[in-house]
């Protein structure tokens, strides 16, 4: 398969990245041939192999609903760039982007 | 040309719980912004979810209640998107292997019975909160990220307005009754989406549907799903297509309003979460949960009109709410006449509730409170006027009827030992009277009551009166 | 202070006796790092303010008043934590990490946090918004990654064990390449609450040390269940040192033809071929077997791990911590600008390789296809061990690279970590242990073993170190 830059384009776009002009082509190629690596994959006979998505020994143990309070809101607070009365404060959202 | 109209439903519930899906932070409503939050609901890097079991639990619960089949082995997966509100930036939800499937609800409209099924249901997160603000910013309060959620999915099984109605009533009852979400649409609670799409009569396959986000009732529901119904049949007949698009519904105008025209499927990119380990879930478990199910309002209404013999009337009251169906149900079991216990919820409970403006829940009374003030009045402790003297004093101080009537001397005087010779020196001292009895006028004994009130100070129990004065006059 | 010639062992002794004071040995620590860091720029953070712990207890934390490292991907309270990205060049924590905790707990002092490939992106620390860590045995060479700095710190003698995390090779390559031990625990052995995740599962923290038996007391200290972390196993920790001191008789070795081939260097072949006959000659029973679906394990590990990162790394956005852009017009160009400008390039191709990976369209036959060809190589593993004790091999195929000369080359530097990737994916424990010398670069011995039998890692490598004593070799680049 041939990756395009209209495929790296809707890519960047779902991953909130952007490219330069100068740097799509590059970047393209180079995704090109790892795709294509990885497309190594499809040559491999997989048909009724179930699918391993973790390595865990165990079940979920449950949390009991008990609730408790960790950090201040303060604490969490520190790192924001942009805040007002406790609020985290970002540029206003029109729409909810074409995501969702 | 006729159309028909195909409808489903996803419903969320918030899961009444005491802390979030994933973390320990307190779920609580009007907190100061930020203040229920910790490092997870954040999405701190380094930070994992930690599952709370009563999700589970209460997702069982209404998985049961619609007769869903609940999936052995059930799975988180991620759903990716960014917002302000959602700071990891994809939500935990049940996409592969949700909780149940296949469950369904039964309706009746216009006298038919029919049933609608239930695709699916799963629990996941839900996202914090964006108040936009006037100076081009909007800000974000992230108390309500990771409140659990339950997501109830419909087969597109609905053919008009009246029946998506239906469904969400009794779905709602349903849930209400397991005790498993408040079902507060005003409160967010309970939260609509709706998706409908209409077709020539005739034609199998389905049209392009439309979707509509956040309704705030039930009557919103009904009344943009016909509106939809209406405004599609007109772009049909007139030549035109319609969108795959969300709408939304204008209160004022009473129209649906296009927000915007969707292009193709979102890309979620969902894949399983790694975090969280799979969980099995146990028959054991499920039985266990199974008998501490609430019963429903359905079999609630069967025992109160074919066991206590209430009016379906009063039974429909008393269900209107698991509260009030709880309370009443506790009063019977605490020894309370169920008729009259129906007609103190539904008149002296309910009317006090309405004028004050208050919850069941935030009242003084309790069923054994009220249990007890019926037993008064019915062994004629107490009249029913000096009843509603100690309905107020309880419902407004918690204090037990009985030693309220104790303590200030109301106790209705039914002692036979006291009120006999009583009547019998009344009688003695007013041979008119008995002439007049004899002769057939009934006023007599109203006068002989009278006589006895007066001597009693208003407390002798008029029944018990009656009862003498009529076995004395006649004997005479 | 210099740790070329201690132990935790020796360290213990000397502040139990009091020839040095916790405070004094903090001290020195210190001092060295800053001297020695100017060559191998090993570290991000230097926290110069840390204080031993209170009321030390000698005999019964034999970490107590102990200088540890930490990787900088590793969340640590009041901290800097930059996972050497720009992106979280400012970030404070809030909290520690459970490992953190652990080691606090046991009264070590943790003076400070290490360099390393962004985000644990990358095999040779080059990638880090800090600039490239040096290699001590050349410092013309990368000390391998992602936790280049933490290897490079332990075989410079700046600490004495550091923490790392190995995401498909992250702590073994650079244990390698710097001629010291370093172990990646069974994945669910060790905590991952407040390790800031690439490939959820596939990240596992574990220890980086100079000698074995140093590695075995660290892990005795931060194994173990969380209710942090529901990934994590509640099985009994065993006490890792009891492994040591043991022989390799009967001992079922198996050694993958696909480990020898002639994709790796002679000379890196030979080494380890040297080792794997000594374990011969004591004992030990060679087997040689086929690990079949070896290779497609790159193309896997880079579909899952970057899968899993391109969702891990989206929060990553500006508005609640982190880096946020200058100039922006609205909220989707904070989102756009902030990552554009605070991921560097490596990071971006992961991100960018993960989210097509994910995408409509992508999913089965990327994501869903590889986690299938998952499953047939843990199968391939599970057949090994069925017959054998330990799989051994080489852990890289080529000795540590000059700085600069493959970062140009992403496939290549994918390739490098076929080796290593394998055990993360079947989430068995591995580790690397030096062999000898090629070219007077250090080359290490892998040894995996059984999921949650780190043990036979440890008897195995404690055997290697007390026969090969590589130990007593001095790093070349840090000779003045």
């Amino acid at each position: 398969m041939k990756i395009t830059e209209d495929t790296i384009r809707h890519v960047a776009e779902l991953s909130r990245l952007e490219f330069g002009d100068n740097e799509i082509g590059k970047f393209t190629a180079e995704m090109d041939s790892i795709i294509n690596m990885a497309n190594q994959l499809s040559t491999v006979d997989t048909e009724g192999v179930e699918e391993t998505v973790q390595v865990v020994d165990r079940d979920t143990v449950f949390r009991e609903d008990k609730a408790e309070h960790w950090q201040t809101k303060d604490e969490l607070m520190k790192n924001v760039p942009d805040q007002a009365n406790g609020f985290i404060k970002v540029p206003v959202i029109i729409e909810k982007d074409e995501n969702e | 040309m006729n159309f028909k109209s195909t409808i489903g439903l996803e419903v969320h519930f918030e899961l009444k719980t005491k802390s979030k899906i994933f973390s320990p932070s307190p779920v609580t409503y009007g907190a100061k912004p930020n203040t229920a939050t910790n490092v997870i609901d954040w999405g701190m890097p380094g930070v994992l979810p930690m599952v709370n079991k009563d999700v589970y639990r209460l997702g069982i619960m209404v998985a049961l209640a619609t007769h869903a089949h609940i999936l052995p082995t059930t799975h988180f997966d991620r759903k990716n998107y960014y917002y302000p509100d959602n700071p990891k930036a994809y939500q935990i939800t049940q996409f592969f292997q949700p909780l149940a499937r296949d469950g369904y609800v039964e309706i009746e409209v216009h006298g038919k019975k029919k049933r609608i099924g239930i695709h699916e249901m799963h629990i996941e997160e839900d996202a914090g909160k964006n108040t936009h603000g006037t100076n081009g910013y909007s800000y974000v309060d992230l108390n309500r990220q990771g409140v659990p959620l339950l997501e109830v999915v419909s087969e597109p099984d609905m053919e008009d307005p009246d029946e998506a109605y239906a469904y969400l009533e009794k779905l709602r009852k349903i849930v209400q009754f397991t005790g498993a979400s408040d079902v507060k649409m005003e409160e967010g609670s309970m939260r609509v989406d709706t998706n409908i799409s209409i077709r020539p009569a005739g034609q199998k396959e389905l049209g392009t549907k439309v979707e509509m986000k956040n309704l705030n009732s039930f009557e919103h529901v009904r009344l943009s799903l016909a509106y939809e119904e209406k405004r599609q049949q007109q772009v049909l007949l007139s030549g035109g297509q319609i969108q795959l698009s969300t709408r939304r519904f204008d209160e004022a105008s009473g129209k649906t309003v296009l927000e915007r025209v969707k292009e193709g499927a979102s890309d979620y990119r969902y894949f399983p979460e790694p975090d969280i380990a799979p969980d099995h879930i146990s028959q054991e478990w499920i039985d266990e949960i199974a008998k501490t199910l609430p019963k429903s309002a359905a079999e609630r209404y069967d025992d109160y009109v074919n066991k206590f013999g209430l009016k379906p009337y009063d039974a429909n009251v008393l269900l209107q709410t698991k509260e009030s169906s709880d309370f009443f149900d506790g009063a019977v079991a605490a020894g309370a006449d169920p008729q009259l216990a129906a007609n103190w919820m539904n008149t002296q409970v309910n009317g006090y509730l309405n004028d004050h403006r208050v919850a069941l829940a935030d009242v003084k009374l309790t069923p054994e409170h009220l249990a007890e003030m019926i037993k008064l009045i019915k062994d004629g402790t107490i009249s029913s006027k000096i009843a509603k003297k100690v309905f107020a004093e309880t419902i407004e101080n918690g204090t037990d009827p009985k030693k309220f009537v104790e303590e200030k001397g109301m106790v209705q005087l039914s002692d036979l030992s006291v009120l006999e010779p009583m009547v019998k020196e009344i009688v003695d001292n007013n041979p008119q009277s008995v002439e007049d009895f004899k002769n057939g006028k009934d006023r007599a004994i109203g006068f002989l009551v009278g006589q006895i009130m007066k001597q009693t100070r208003g407390k002798a129990n008029p029944v018990v009166v009656n009862k003498l004065l009529n076995q004395e006059l006649a004997s005479r | 202070m210099n740790y070329l010639n201690e132990t935790i062992d020796s360290l213990n002794k000397k502040l139990a006796s009091g020839e040095i004071s916790a405070e004094q040995l903090t001290e020195d620590t210190i001092a060295n790092i800053k001297e020695t860091d100017k060559k191998l720029n090993a570290w991000i953070t230097v926290d110069e303010d840390v204080k031993p712990a209170e009321n030390l207890d000698f005999a019964k934390n034999k970490l107590a008043g102990i200088p540890i490292a930490i990787k900088d991907n590793i969340i640590t309270d009041g901290v800097k934590t930059t996972a050497a990205s720009h992106i979280l060049d400012n970030f404070i924590p809030m909290y520690d990490a459970t490992v953190v905790s652990k080691l606090k707990a046991a009264q070590a002092t943790l003076v400070g946090k290490t360099n390393m490939d962004e985000f644990a992106m990358g095999s040779s620390t080059e990638h880090s918004y800090f600039g490239a860590t040096h290699n001590p045995w050349n410092l013309d060479k990368v000390p391998g990654g992602s936790s280049g700095g933490s290897a490079a710190a332990v075989a410079s003698g700046q600490i004495v064990a550091a923490l790392g995390s190995d995401t498909g090779g992250s702590i073994r390559q650079p244990a390698s390449f710097n001629g010291i031990f370093g172990i990646k625990p069974t994945y669910g052995r060790v905590s991952r609450w407040g390790l800031i995740a690439f490939g959820s599962s596939l990240d596992q923290i574990g220890v980086m040390t100079k000698r074995v038996k140093d590695s075995a007391e660290v892990m005795n200290v931060i194994s173990g269940a969380d209710d942090h972390d529901s990934t994590v196993s509640t099985r009994e920790v065993p006490d890792f040192t009891k492994f040591l001191g043991q022989d390799v008789k009967g001992l079922k070795v198996a050694v993958p033809e696909e480990y020898m081939s002639d994709a790796v260097d002679a000379e890196v072949r030979e080494v380890v071929q040297a080792q794997i006959d000594m374990l011969e000659a004591n004992g030990a029973i060679i087997n040689k077997v086929s690990l079949p679906h070896t290779k497609y394990v790159v193309p896997t590990y880079y579909i899952i791990a970057s899968s899993e990162a391109s969702s891990n790394l989206q929060r990553f956005d500006g508005i609640r911590y982190g880096y946020r852009a200058k100039d922006t017009k609205n909220l989707l160009d904070i989102y756009v600008k902030s990552r554009s400008e605070g991921f560097g390039e490596e990071v971006k191709r992961r991100i960018m390789l993960g989210s097509f990976a994910l995408s409509a369209g992508s999913y089965d036959k990327f994501f869903r296809q590889a986690a299938k060809v998952r499953t047939l190589i843990c199968n391939d593993f599970d057949k090994v061990f069925a017959e054998n004790d330990v799989i051994v091999g080489p852990v890289t195929t080529t000795t540590a690279f000059g700085i600069g000369t493959e970062i140009s080359d992403p496939i290549k530097m994918y390739n490098n970590d076929i080796l290593t990737i394998s055990a993360n994916l079947a989430g068995i424990p591995a580790a690397s242990v030096p062999a000898g010398l090629a070219n007077g670069m250090p080359v290490g011995f892998q040894i995996m073993a059984k999921r949650f039998d780190e043990g036979s890692i440890f008897r195995v490598a404690d055997f290697i170190e007390r026969e090969n004593k590589f130990y007593e070799k001095t790093p070349a680049g840090m000779e003045d």
